[in-house]
């Protein structure tokens, strides 16, 4: 570690727990985060370092004439003023395509976007010096609608391309069949904010060799690594990295913000530079969920089963490209939702336009056509005058049954168990006016009711998310595991660069080194560079992908300990297993104590653990043996109160049921479908990035609202393990499904309190009232 | 930056009319807010917290003198039986550290047209004693405000206390927001009633560029009462009386469209307030039950 290592309070995430596999120890880092003591990217401090601020386009389309620095260059206390031409080496990065400068050059695509950087002895310092920074823009006209984007040839191309990212098709069965009765619906979704509470932020100190430590909150290292090294010109090992404290994540960390930014104002300067953005700049510093405009006809037989699905879904990406393909890819794979549908005809366009860029949010390019396909299951089942639940469960994907795109489902798709489940959790009960809490009625702690105009709905939701990356994509993860004898102890040691975020990948490690090794004191690293990639924490993956290089690495290491073990007492290794710190055979009971074979050696092993080979979607009809990885499921019901003459919701209930697969710890699982559904309720009723002329309009608190403890209701949460025999221990993703299923499930309880046809969400008051009465 | 921080009223004023610039802040649940979002760089900051003065209330004569600096958690606690229609509005503020810090005073001067406390402070009459080195007056609160974050303090001036009569009859006040707590009103509506004059008073909230009565709708309720003597002998009110005080509060309304809700909806949602209010503070007044909140 460098030697200006930058302060910590305490963090003592290495702190051995108890609990294995199928237990639910306490997170190393939950009594610190309760108690305020965590420390987070933006507590990071070093000697005598400066602070960097970002000056960002005011215009969402402009031609950039000139940049004069002089004025905030000569601001006593300013140490320096980048623009484009400081960058050292690629001025481009981008997840997927690479599209997007460090710092504009000759245009700004989008309000928001950096086009300068100062580093000062003090934020306010660099904040004034900033204003002083000079550029004359030539105003250009935004293209802002995302269907005319990938149609209208004569808008402005915002690169030099054109407008479209991706378009992709998917044609399966008879594209053109018929079918006794058709129900269609066009539906919007408004864009949704990650919503993490704590900022962009990283602190970024020069090396003598020439590179940079770069201490940061982030949900891939590696991924940052690569992207900030190209960009500062420097190789991969000059720019390391160390992951901070997180302050929550959800899709918004996956792209560069601070990254580069920082380490060029360190490696300009020779000192240690911090930046943190705040609250407002946080808004226009990452991308957000894609908003969608989805056009959908159902065709059904007069029994409810699905003859056909045709769609066509318009995401905005905004003005670069980011995680936009991705969006189209699982969109449309998903697009029919976890249904058995013989035809289907769907197109996928996801564009460039001048609006914010949009990228990774929890659910990726799952949530937007669950809203439609959810919501087009309920025209279906009010069409035939059937049960929602009977005609889901009469078209539910099961296993042996193939997706949109031919992939056959060669595990447990438990769809109609979900909703048979769910559908029997217990009723909250009905409301009874003579205890008159506010706090219980819609409008809460405002007074808006005291029962007036208040209706109850149900509504039922349930989704299919891919886990991992798709599409041929090798998205492995690498663990590092030492065991050695420490006071006389066993002690493992678990090094990945797999970033926790909250979701408690950290805790889940320790479960399964424990597990496999039969140690109870395990500790984890730090995330570093130092170690061999971890990829994301998306694509709900973690558990999967890292659980599946730490359990490899700890077989590694086992194997290396037995072998030792079966010479010695002349014992069959596959007699001998690892429990309580000995080593135990099956034939003459407990051999010996695992600190006496380790002596004084170390044994250390480093495992990829890679998932099953994924393959590209046909260009033509997306076609794909093995488009994803796996599939997960979860099934909502919502139960709603409306006033129907303010149009306030109160969420009553929000009840789950998912397959995990295999919960590895079981309170962090109800904890991931507890958050998700929040999310997913956010987005049903409050959570919108108010976007007009390609401006924010509500970055704030204030104004972009997220669930408070008065909109979300107890949760039943009902789990159960039917476990993926091709992952590590059967695990299915957790993360992601929740999010999804919960917002169709609160719109059509909605629905059914207010009879509106609601086709956009976040649902406002003006959707519900009727006005002029 | 310049900080002040006097001890003593007098103190205060002093600094005040040697600063005419001073932004005061008390609690600095909007001024912090806004310096931390790069909106406002005051010159001069007059920190009030430590006038004890400030933080006082009293009953002189009938009258309820609340100090500048009461915050919202105290307005609820100790003043919640007097005014009740305060008391529901100040449960209404953010969260409970905002209502610990945030004080009565600070949301005059903010002069926010969402500005919580407002509309009952209309509906019962208060007044907002203003103090300089010159001297004391009292300015009715329904003429403080002259616009959008704007009010008729001179640059030398403090505000002192509010002054506002007990309540003598029910109160009520509902607020919108588009989620169920810690939401900015996206229009607010308060009602009192004042049997003992005969009278209704009313407060509108982001309806308006200021905080404005709905003098009409109040007249007009008040005549009816009066006129089939309901006052001292209440009856259910008929649903066409509360339907026309709906019509004549909305029709006070001069709203926009902004991020937070439509002219339409506000309207709409104004004339729904009002009916249920007027429900409300009726039944409590027939029959002595406060309605809930």
């Amino acid at each position: 570690m460098n030697d200006h290592a930058p302060a910590r309070s305490p963090q003592d995430l290495d702190d051995a727990i108890a609990g294995g596999i199928g237990e639910s120890p306490i997170r190393p880092d939950g009594a610190l985060k309760v108690r305020g003591e965590y420390a987070y990217s933006s507590d990071l401090w070093a000697e005598d370092m400066l602070w960097g601020v970002t000056l960002r386009s005011p215009h969402p389309s402009a031609r950039i004439r000139s940049i004069d620095v002089s004025g905030a260059l000569k601001t006593p206390g300013v140490y320096a003023v980048l623009t484009h031409e400081d960058v050292p080496g690629d001025n481009l990065y981008g997840l997927k395509d690479v599209d997007q400068p460090v710092l504009a050059s000759d245009v700004v695509r989008y309000k928001g976007e950096a086009v300068a950087l100062v580093a000062a002895d003090h934020p306010e310092t660099a904040r004034r010096a900033r204003e002083r920074i000079d550029v004359d823009y030539e105003v250009l006209e935004p293209v802002t609608d995302a269907e005319r984007a990938a149609h209208d040839e004569t808008l402005p191309k915002v690169h030099p391309d054109g407008n479209l990212v991706r378009y992709q098709p998917i044609l399966k069965g008879d594209p053109e069949a018929t079918a006794e009765v058709v129900v269609s619906g066009t539906y919007t979704l408004g864009m949704q904010d990650q919503a993490f509470l704590g900022p962009e932020s990283g602190l970024a100190i020069p090396a003598e060799d020439g590179g940079v430590d770069l201490y940061l909150a982030t949900q891939d290292l590696h991924s940052d690594q690569a992207q900030t090294a190209r960009a500062l010109g420097l190789p991969q090992e000059k720019v390391r990295m160390t992951l901070s404290g997180v302050g929550g994540a959800f899709g918004g960390r996956e792209d560069l913000s601070i990254q580069v930014h920082v380490c060029m104002l360190a490696l300009r300067t020779g000192k240690p530079v911090k930046m943190v953005y705040d609250r407002e700049e946080s808004f226009y510093g990452h991308v957000h969920r894609h908003p969608a405009t989805m056009y959908y006809e159902h065709g059904a037989d007069a029994d409810g089963r699905l003859v056909y699905v045709r769609a066509k879904l318009y995401f905005d990406g905004g003005a670069y490209s980011s995680k936009t393909p991705v969006v189209v890819g699982n969109g449309t794979t998903l697009g029919v939702g976890p249904y058995v549908v013989p035809n289907v005809r769907i197109e996928g366009w996801g564009v460039y336009t001048n609006n914010p860029p949009c990228g990774a949010m929890r659910g990726l390019g799952a949530v937007q056509p669950a809203l439609a396909y959810e919501a087009q299951l309920d025209k279906l089942a009010e069409a035939l005058d059937m049960d929602p639940v009977d005609v889901r469960i009469r078209n539910a994907i099961s296993r042996g049954e193939s997706i949109a795109t031919g992939q056959v489902l060669d595990y447990p798709a438990p769809v109609a168990e979900l909703l048979e489940r769910v559908r029997a959790l217990p009723m909250p009960p009905e409301r009874d006016g003579t205890e008159l809490d506010i706090r219980e009625l819609p409008g809460g702690a405002s007074n808006t009711t005291h029962g007036e105009g208040v209706y109850r709905g149900v509504g039922y939701g349930v989704c299919i998310k891919n886990i991992c990356y798709a599409e041929g994509a090798d998205d492995y993860s690498t663990a590092r595991v030492r065991l050695q004898a420490l006071g006389g102890e066993p002690a493992a040691m678990v090094h990945t660069a797999a970033a926790e975020v909250g979701q408690g990948v950290v805790t889940v490690q320790q479960q399964i080194t424990r597990s496999e090794l039969g140690v109870e004191r395990v500790t984890v690293h730090p995330n570093d560079t130092d170690v061999g990639k971890a990829g994301s924490s998306s694509a709900s993956r973690q558990t999967y992908m890292t659980g599946g290089a730490v359990k490899t690495a700890c077989e590694a290491v086992r194997r290396r300990l037995l072998d030792r073990v079966a010479e010695r007492f002349g014992e069959a290794f596959g007699d001998l297993s690892l429990a309580g710190g000995k080593i135990v055979s099956a034939s003459t009971g407990v051999l010996t104590e695992i600190v006496d074979v380790l002596g004084d050696e170390v044994i250390e092993e480093t495992r990829e653990y890679h998932h099953r080979e994924t393959y590209p979607m046909d260009a033509e009809d997306g076609s794909s043996e093995r488009v994803q990885v796996q599939h997960a499921f979860s099934a909502h019901r919502a139960v709603v109160d409306v006033d129907v003459e303010l149009g306030l919701v109160k969420v009553v209930a929000l009840d789950c049921s998912q397959d995990v697969g295999k919960a590895v710890n079981p309170d962090a699982v109800v904890g991931q479908i507890q958050g998700g559904s929040a999310q997913g309720l956010g987005l049903a009723v409050m959570e919108e990035i108010r976007v007009g002329d390609g401006a924010i309009r509500n970055p704030s608190f204030t104004d972009y609202l997220i669930p408070t403890i008065l909109d979300t209701p107890p949760m039943k949460i009902d789990v159960i393990e039917r476990g993926d025999p091709n992952s590590p221990y059967g695990v299915r993703g957790v993360g992601e499904p929740p999010t999804i299923s919960s917002t169709p499930a609160v719109v059509a309880a909605v629905r059914a309190a207010t009879g509106k046809d609601l086709t956009h969400v976040p649902v406002s008051p003006e959707h519900v009232v009727d006005f002029g009465e | 930056m310049d900080f002040l921080r006097p001890t003593h009223w007098r103190d205060a004023l002093d600094a005040k009319a040697h600063h005419p610039d001073a932004t005061p802040i008390a609690g600095g649940t909007d001024v912090m807010v806004e310096i931390n979002f790069g909106r406002r760089r005051p010159s001069t900051l007059l920190d009030l917290t430590g006038v004890p003065e400030l933080t006082d209330w009293s009953l002189d004569d009938g009258r309820l003198r609340i100090g500048a600096g009461v915050p919202y958690a105290r307005l609820i606690d100790e003043l919640g039986d007097r005014l009740p229609g305060l008391a529901i509005a100040s449960r209404t503020v953010g969260s409970p550290q905002i209502r610990n810090r945030g004080t009565l005073g600070g949301n005059l001067a903010s002069a926010s047209p969402a500005g919580d406390g407002h509309p009952p402070l209309l509906a019962s009459d208060a007044e907002v004693e203003v103090q300089s080195l010159r001297g004391t007056r009292t300015v009715p609160v329904g003429e403080f405000f002259t616009g959008v974050k704007r009010h008729v303090l001179a640059d030398d001036e403090l505000i002192a206390a509010v002054h506002v009569a007990p309540a003598t009859g029910a109160q009520q006040f509902s607020k919108i927001g588009t989620r169920n707590a810690m939401v900015i009103a996206v229009c607010t509506f308060a009602v009192a009633l004042h049997p003992e004059q005969q009278r209704v008073g009313t407060g509108l909230g982001s309806a308006a560029p200021t905080p404005r009565p709905a003098t009409e709708a109040a007249e007009f309720l008040a005549a009816e009462l009066t006129d089939t003597d309901q006052w001292n002998r209440p009856r259910p009110l008929p649903e066409s009386v509360v339907r026309r005080f709906g019509e004549l509060v909305a029709a006070t309304t001069a709203p926009i469209d902004d991020v937070r809700g439509t002219a339409n909806y506000r309207t709409h949602a104004m004339a729904v307030m009002a009916r249920r209010t007027l429900g409300w503070v009726w039944n409590e007044h027939r029959t002595g039950r406060q309605q809930c909140a």
